[in-house]
């Protein structure tokens, strides 16, 4: 187990409540509607990128998360573009854009595939929203669990780490289908005499943060 | 023609998702792609998706499309010779 990365910040959206560092930045029970609510969110982020309303759900919730923990920690102020990772998990891949691109070509008679939709029907697609905003060029990857799975998360980013694959990385779970959205990103770093009073980058941290 | 301008203004704006801009704010000669809408190689498709659904038009000569798509009034006049529905 690495003792040498941490964890420098983190953010989680759920439940229409977003945490950002263990406080509660934004809480809005009355929304029913997930794009009304991330839409707030984005605007209220003040970040000008119309490209965000062309993005599935999934990578909405995905990019404003990220945008979310890089306005506490602008990596791209502290490294390389290529010593950036995004590491990125969740249960149902793209299962919502795979149904809506599935109703433009199930009907032979109604047959209008839709190449804007298409484009989101791989979950790699939100790292790369992520990457091309920020122009990340660092290793990653999308990981397919049942469930967020803390050990083996922090295990492959700190193997990342050690092995000077990269200086950073955002790295975490972002998951949406019609009945849940759910996410938490989170960024790990190697130490250095400022990060001393950090959280250490392991399972329990990272499963503590999650569930928290 | 004007009023086939506004009705591809506002599927455009629909079909592209361009929630950030109003009808009016679209300049019919200005060009869609690179400056102007700045729209990109997906907007493209997503258009020539939208011709063949709303208009029954299929672009057969793929080199006719950089006149075609060089503006919404060239798209206009396109569809005003060649729509089907």
């Amino acid at each position: 187990m690495s003792k040498t990365n941490i964890i420098s910040d983190y953010c989680k959206i759920r439940g229409n409540k977003i945490i950002i560092n263990d406080n509660t930045e934004f809480f809005e029970e009355n929304y029913s509607n997930f794009g009304n609510f991330i839409k707030t969110i984005y605007k209220s982020t003040q970040i000008n990128y119309p490209k965000f309303y062309k993005m599935d759900d999934l990578c909405k919730l995905a990019f404003v998360t990220s945008e979310l923990i890089l306005k506490c920690n602008n990596l791209s102020n502290k490294y390389k573009p290529d010593e950036i990772s995004v590491i990125i998990s969740n249960s149902c891949s793209t299962i919502e854009t795979d149904t809506n691109y599935y109703n433009t070509i199930k009907d032979n008679s109604n047959y209008f595939p839709s190449p804007s939709v298409f484009v989101y029907t791989l979950p790699n697609i939100t790292i790369g929203e992520v990457c091309i905003k920020n122009h990340f060029m660092g290793e990653n990857i999308f990981f397919i669990s049942e469930k967020f799975d803390s050990e083996f998360i922090s295990s492959y980013v700190n193997n990342i780490l050690d092995n000077n694959k990269a200086q950073a990385c955002i790295c975490g779970w972002v998951e949406y289908n019609k009945d849940n959205y759910e996410s938490f990103l989170y960024i790990a770093e190697k130490n250095t005499d400022e990060n001393n009073n950090k959280l250490i980058h392991n399972a329990n941290n990272v499963k503590q943060l999650y569930l928290k | 023609m004007e009023e086939l301008i506004n009705t591809l203004k506002a599927q455009i704006i629909k079909v592209l998702n361009l929630e950030d801009i109003n009808p009016e704010d679209i300049n019919p000669d200005d060009p869609l792609f690179g400056e102007g809408l700045g729209l990109d190689s997906i907007d493209a498709l997503e258009l020539i998706v939208l011709l063949e659904k709303e208009y029954g038009i299929k672009i057969e000569n793929s080199a006719d499309a950089k006149k075609i798509f060089s503006s919404i009034r060239t798209l206009a006049e396109f569809i005003s010779e060649n729509r089907k529905k």
